[in-house]
């Protein structure tokens, strides 16, 4: 076992598109056949109970559903969540019942969530499992080798990156071709690294063959499981569940396009991605609307040279139309913190007319109580200027990125 | 003939008495030039027809089309035709632009590989990225040179235009460039304009995570091309392409192969854990950012602007 840096470093590079939740996980992974234990998600304080009494016990794992990690070692806001975790072991169906009545509706706060945290809006109540072993395992796509590649480790339950750090001999990766697929021995490799015995190699053979299987026919980005475990009757079992999937490939993938829970997503970021709009709000004061990604991010970079930060990214894409810079506008103003906005425009498919049109537009509508700097630059610059011009709106005319980074923070900060 | 893409795949370019071998007289300087007879895979569509009809226009040898089921017919005064081998074969075109939709593009990209297309130009944003791992695999054993997908193309000005670039802010000259981003490639082309260098020809890498030809590709043909005197180099964050590329500029720089460099990344103020906007350009466990991608290029001796609207300068200062 080798790799140490550079498995931590793959495993680093991954981001991560569509996030589900550990329920909806190890319903995945149950019609996969993949081991994991029986559980009931409840959504309903008052469904607490019956799901509680579904499960067999004598354990019953209740936990907290939310996109972020750290549940077990969080806490909850409101004194009567309790002072446990978001992950509690009950040792009946009844304290069950109570645990999922007391986390529901609360607020969870984890390393992950930041200190607002986040409401917890279902509970997974789960068979307790006896544990003689955990260890960790993950799929992932490698930028590296452009393969799939998996990741196991002898030490389960724990951070992988800190593992990495420390102890990288500990941590197994290789990659799939993907000419061939999934074979045996790639299962068996990871069973004699992670000291598997006897029957559980086989086990182990089997269940990676599954979860390749799913993480390719499902288009993910990310499977983690974490901890995997050897139960104290030594079988192997997936205690943990975590799935991100490639938003692009969510056309070919309807029921997981489904299972996105959008109670977990900024509202301003959802309502962008309604109109196809990529945007991410950020904690400073001047909202941004640029074309392309790399040229709305090095606007933020410049706005923060010249002594100001900004509100938010957004791309408008390549092929935006009038109603859709419309939108965007709207987005950013909806934010209070901004005080100004930078419109910088680099028209190669997008044509500076259609952006300076959807602003006119925006601004007729929605108003303009902040600074408003624009620059247009590139396909049909002329036209785009002329619309400004004689819109007869109060909008500060840039002649370059620089100038319009400088105009816009000085009327800011003045 | 080996493939000159080869420098670019997972441990790392190949020894200089290796690269010998390339026969570059057979090709052309970086990729195209005026004499590189063009097809457009998805022809018919809106954005086939619209940026065909740009290059044409801009002076390209675009030579055809293909547009599955419509072979035949005449599009945009171009013959359609129903494969890319038929397309090929009679046309004796040596590359591709796809503008094919996502669900459709990485078969287009293997057609294209399958034909022995020597460039293939992938426009489409939004491919799947296990299509990409699968694509990527069958250019391991092609001679092909994949450029993108999710990039706006790569152009030789006043020669070639393959993509969806602006022809009119490019002027022939001496910088070659090289950019994961579009938009941000067109400021380094305006900028390098307008202090007076012009461009060799400039090469949009693209956004996604796994593409088909990486820095250290281009940074490999620019330093072998003669047009290419200097080279400017956008990067962002995500991954590990710019740190690759700075290694690569010091090993050859040893081997006294070195051209100026300049360079910029974006994405120094973006939020970790967060994708901006392109597929690949995110900050993850404390990896991919922005501060050890301009110290591995500083210590390379690429002279990286701090801001975007210092591009041209930061060329000059290479230059000296």
């Amino acid at each position: 076992m080798s790799l140490g840096k550079a498995a931590s470093k793959k495993y680093h590079d991954q981001g991560v598109a569509l996030n589900i939740h550990e329920y909806q996980a190890k319903a995945l992974l149950r019609d996969a056949g993949a081991p994991v234990s029986d559980g009931r998600v409840v959504l309903k304080a008052e469904d607490a109970k019956t799901a509680a009494g579904a499960l067999d016990g004598p354990a019953w794992v209740v936990k907290a559903q939310i996109h972020a990690g750290g549940r077990g070692k969080g806490s909850f806001k409101e004194p009567d969540a309790g002072e446990k975790g978001g992950v509690r072991i009950t040792g009946s169906a009844q304290a069950a019942a109570e645990e999922t009545r007391r986390m529901l509706g609360r607020t969870l706060v984890t390393k992950q969530t930041g200190p607002a945290g986040k409401q917890v809006n279902r509970i997974y109540i789960e068979d307790g499992s006896t544990i003689d072993r955990e260890m960790y395992l993950a799929l992932l796509v490698d930028r590296g080798t452009s393969r799939v590649s998996f990741v196991a480790s002898t030490e389960g339950g724990m951070d992988i990156e800190e593992v990495a750090e420390a102890t990288p001999e500990r941590i197994l990766s290789f990659s799939v071709d993907p000419a061939t697929g999934y074979q045996a021995f790639h299962g068996r490799r990871i069973a004699f690294a992670l000291g598997l015995e006897g029957p559980q190699v086989k086990q182990c053979v089997k269940l990676m063959g599954q979860l390749h299987d799913l993480f390719v026919s499902r288009d993910m980005e990310m499977l983690e499981i974490n901890p995997l475990i050897v139960t104290r009757g030594g079988d192997l079992k997936c205690l943990d569940a975590k799935m991100g999937f490639d938003s692009n490939a969510l056309y070919r993938q309807a029921d997981i396009a489904e299972l996105r829970d959008t109670t977990e997503e900024d509202p301003k970021e959802l309502e962008a991605s309604r109109h196809d709009l990529n945007y991410i709000a950020l904690d400073g004061e001047i909202g941004c609307m640029v074309n392309g990604a790399g040229l709305a991010m090095a606007t933020m970079d410049i706005i923060k040279l010249y002594g100001a930060e900004p509100a938010n990214f957004l791309d408008v894409g390549g092929g935006a139309t009038k109603e859709k810079v419309t939108e965007a506008f709207k987005i950013i103003t909806s934010d209070p913190n901004v005080k100004g906005i930078l419109v910088n425009i680099f028209g190669g498919i997008m044509r500076c007319d259609i952006i300076a049109e959807g602003v006119v537009a925006a601004v007729r509508e929605v108003g303009l109580k902040v600074p408003l700097v624009v620059r247009l630059e590139g396909t049909n610059v002329e036209d785009g200027k002329q619309i400004i011009d004689s819109s007869g709106l109060d909008v500060i005319a840039a002649d370059n990125l620089k100038d319009g980074a400088e105009k816009i923070v000085k009327a800011v900060k003045g | 003939m080996r493939s000159r893409r080869r420098a670019g795949i997972p441990g790392g370019p190949l020894p200089q008495e290796e690269r010998a071998g390339f026969e570059w007289d057979s090709v052309v300087a970086v990729l195209i030039d005026r004499n590189t007879k063009v097809i457009c895979q998805g022809l018919t569509g809106s954005q086939g027809t619209f940026h065909s009809q740009q290059a044409i226009d801009y002076g390209t040898k675009m030579v055809g089309g293909v547009t599955p089921g419509k072979g035949g017919q005449e599009h945009i005064g171009l013959p359609v035709f129903d494969s890319v081998h038929e397309a090929r074969a009679a046309t004796g075109a040596n590359a591709t632009a796809i503008y094919v939709p996502p669900p459709f593009a990485a078969d287009g990209i293997l057609e294209a590989v399958d034909a022995g297309m020597e460039v293939i130009v992938a426009i489409t944003e939004g491919i799947p990225v296990l299509d990409m791992l699968r694509v990527k695999r069958a250019l391991e054993d092609s001679t092909s040179v994949l450029v993108g997908p999710n990039c706006p193309g790569v152009i030789t000005p006043e020669e070639c235009k393959i993509g969806i670039m602006p022809g009119h802010i490019h002027k022939k000259g001496s910088v070659g460039v090289v950019s994961r981003s579009g938009t941000l490639t067109y400021e380094a082309v305006k900028q390098t304009t307008d202090v007076g260098l012009g461009q060799s020809t400039c090469v949009g890498i693209g956004g996604d995570p796994i593409k088909g030809t990486e820095h250290v590709d281009v940074l490999e043909w620019f330093l072998a091309d003669e047009e290419t005197r200097s080279i400017m180099m956008i990067g962002e964050i995500g991954g590990s392409a710019e740190e690759d590329a700075a290694q690569f500029l010091k090993d050859e720089a040893k081997r006294g192969r070195a051209k100026p460099v300049a360079g910029f990344i974006a994405g120094r103020t973006a939020p970790p854990g967060r994708r901006m906007g392109h597929a690949g350009a995110i900050v993850a466990g404390g990896k991919g950012g922005a501060d050890d991608k301009i110290e591995a290029m500083r210590s390379a001796g690429i002279v990286v602007a701090d801001s975007p609207s210092g591009l041209g300068e930061a060329m000059l200062e290479a230059i000296g």
